[in-house]
């Protein structure tokens, strides 16, 4: 029973019902990751507006309960925010993924996203959670050249 | 049929399967498509060579270099004999069955060989199809880059089949060689080798079998195929990994330009230019995997101790079990032919609204049962089904009902957690 502490409620619900998911228009950058290990895609597109805000984050792609509900969380978390903020969250998360499970996660910057603070324990995933977030690091700094 | 089969007894050969998991699970191995657990036998026999026999092959002048050399080479007749092959010189070692693969690829278009049936011209075609493994594309692709013959391929029906219907159109007096998989590691599907071979011979085309999924699970007989060359891997078949066969017809390899370089593989070097050994060592270049080579002959003399038609049976009783189990999960479709006509071990499906990476993971976590996730190695069939992944069980001699059972159990719970 170690793998349901992996899935845990709120990955589920974030799976079932993704939150920001279809692209959208006006956007300044769009990119493409894949995991070829597994086959997840997704395609993502930021908006980002005055004051460096993000205004919109808009995807779509297919893959695993834990890419998908990745990329609904971070839609949640990023858009509204400043990129700099954004970015000090992408950092964490990627901490986190990177820690095997080895370091406790600071749920002050990451909110939501330490639901998934279990999936770094399983190395074959990790890279499942950080498909949307590596895209999203992508696409702002195209968004930004 | 009773084929005095005991899968009770042959569970008892293979030391992995009476291990226990972390945290108590018990193993439900269901992964052997992947690659096959060892039994005792093979264990024991290499163990037993790198203790008291080992020394290098073909070239030490003493007592152990000689022992070694005999174990070595007798493996290349229990293999030989295994797949039924006229002559024991036809059957060259290699790593794996993708090394065996690129070295017939490698033989085409190639100026060190003139014999005409290799030779590419502009226009040339070779034949392989949707449903193979990559290590059955891409070598065949580096030789279009190479050369620029035109790849070309069967496509896949809707029920997992080779489609045949165009046949005629598909192999024609342009193709140099049709190459494509005996058994289907994704499907299960056996396909009809006897149609491909005859319309191949028609137009004077060569023929490959991708045998790595059939040598380990069912009799094959090269000579009664009459294919030009089949490759296969030894750690499917019980065998270790790190060695596999490539046999051909000894005229073929004869023609056939060297693949690597180095030791063992020549009959005289200078400083501009060698001549080189007969086949198989022609092929065999440097030190090559002694003891998995020795290994594998213990392997197939395993397989056949037990018999490939009762292995071929056994399997052929849990696929049928698997698919009628399978059949009544709500939302599960297999993809590959829901009959046992030319079908083997393998059942690969979708679940609905569910990702093959997360079925696999609980099946693993809480049930211990152990299946492949993802293409498996064959992304254009499954973009020819429209879907990313798949979930893979794959069944061998030591596999029983009750671990089908235990699947199911993991499917329902896995439609559960997502419900
Ligand atoms: C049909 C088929 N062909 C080729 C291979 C490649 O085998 P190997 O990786 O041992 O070269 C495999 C297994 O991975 C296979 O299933």
């Amino acid at each position: 029973m170690i793998a349901e502490s992996m899935y845990q409620e709120l990955i589920l619900e974030h799976y079932k019902h993704p939150q920001g998911r279809g692209l959208r228009d006006p956007y300044d950058a769009e990119v493409h990751h894949v995991n070829p290990t597994c086959g997840d895609e997704i395609t993502m597109r930021v908006k980002v507006g005055d004051g460096g805000k993000v205004e919109d984050v808009s995807y779509d792609g297919q893959g695993c309960s834990i890419s998908q509900a990745a990329a609904s969380v971070l839609y949640e978390l990023t858009t509204g925010s400043t990129v700099e903020e954004t970015l000090a969250v992408v950092e964490e998360f990627t901490r986190l993924m990177q820690s095997r499970g080895q370091i406790e996660a600071d749920e002050d910057v990451l909110g939501d996203a330490v639901a998934f603070a279990g999936v770094a324990k399983f190395p074959a995933r990790v890279k499942c959670a950080l498909l949307a977030w590596m895209a999203y690091k992508d696409a702002v700094v195209r968004s930004t050249e | 049929m009773n084929t005095g089969f005991d899968v009770e007894r042959v569970r008892k050969d293979f030391p992995v399967l009476s291990r226990e998991l972390p945290g108590g699970r018990p193993l439900v191995y269901l992964d052997s498509g992947n690659s096959a657990q060892k039994p005792t036998q093979v264990i024991d026999v290499m163990r037993e060579h790198l203790a008291v026999h080992y020394a290098n092959v073909g070239r030490a002048m003493h007592v152990l270099g000689s022992e070694s050399t005999e174990a070595y080479e007798a493996a290349r007749d229990k293999i030989a004999a295994f797949v039924g092959a006229p002559s024991r010189d036809e059957i060259v070692f290699t790593k794996n069955a993708s090394e065996a693969l690129n070295l017939v690829a490698y033989a085409f278009g190639n100026p060190m060989n003139t014999d005409p049936r290799f030779r590419i011209e502009p226009g040339d075609e070779i034949v392989i199809s949707e449903m193979e493994h990559h290590s059955n594309i891409v070598p065949w692709q580096l030789l279009a880059q190479r050369t620029g013959v035109t790849l070309r391929w069967f496509s896949v029906t809707d029920e997992g089949r080779l489609d045949l219907s165009n046949l005629d159109e598909l192999v024609t007096e342009r193709t140099k060689i049709v190459s494509i998989a005996h058994q289907s590691n994704v499907l299960g599907t056996v396909n009809p080798v006897a149609q491909v071979l005859a319309r191949a011979r028609q137009v004077g085309a060569l023929t490959m079998l991708d045998g790595s999924q059939s040598v380990p699970h069912r009799p094959v007989d090269v000579a009664a195929l009459g294919v030009d060359f089949l490759a296969f891997t030894g750690h499917k078949a019980v065998g270790p990994s790190g060695i596999g066969v490539l046999w051909a017809r000894g005229e073929l390899l004869d023609a056939m330009p060297p693949f690597l370089g180095g030791g063992e593989m020549i009959e005289a070097v200078w400083m501009d230019r060698s001549t080189y050994a007969p086949a198989p060592h022609k092929f065999e270049a440097g030190t090559p995997p002694i003891v998995e080579a020795v290994g594998l002959g213990a392997a197939v003399d395993y397989l056949s101790g037990i018999g490939m038609e009762a292995i071929a049976e056994h399997e052929r009783e849990l696929t049928g079990y698997a698919l009628e189990a399978l059949g009544e999960i709500p939302g599960l479709r297999v993809i590959g032919p829901q009959t046992l006509e030319e079908r083997g071990g393998t059942v690969s499906f979708t679940l609905e609204g569910i990702h093959p990476h997360d079925v696999g993971q609980i099946l693993d976590d809480n049930f211990g049962v152990a299946v492949r996730v993802g293409h498996h190695c064959a992304r254009p069939l499954h973009l020819r089904f429209g879907i990313p992944a798949t979930t893979r069980a794959s069944f061998y001699l030591y596999n029983t009902p009750a671990e089908i059972d235990a699947l199911v159990r993991g499917l329902h719970h896995v439609q559960k957690v997502f419900a």
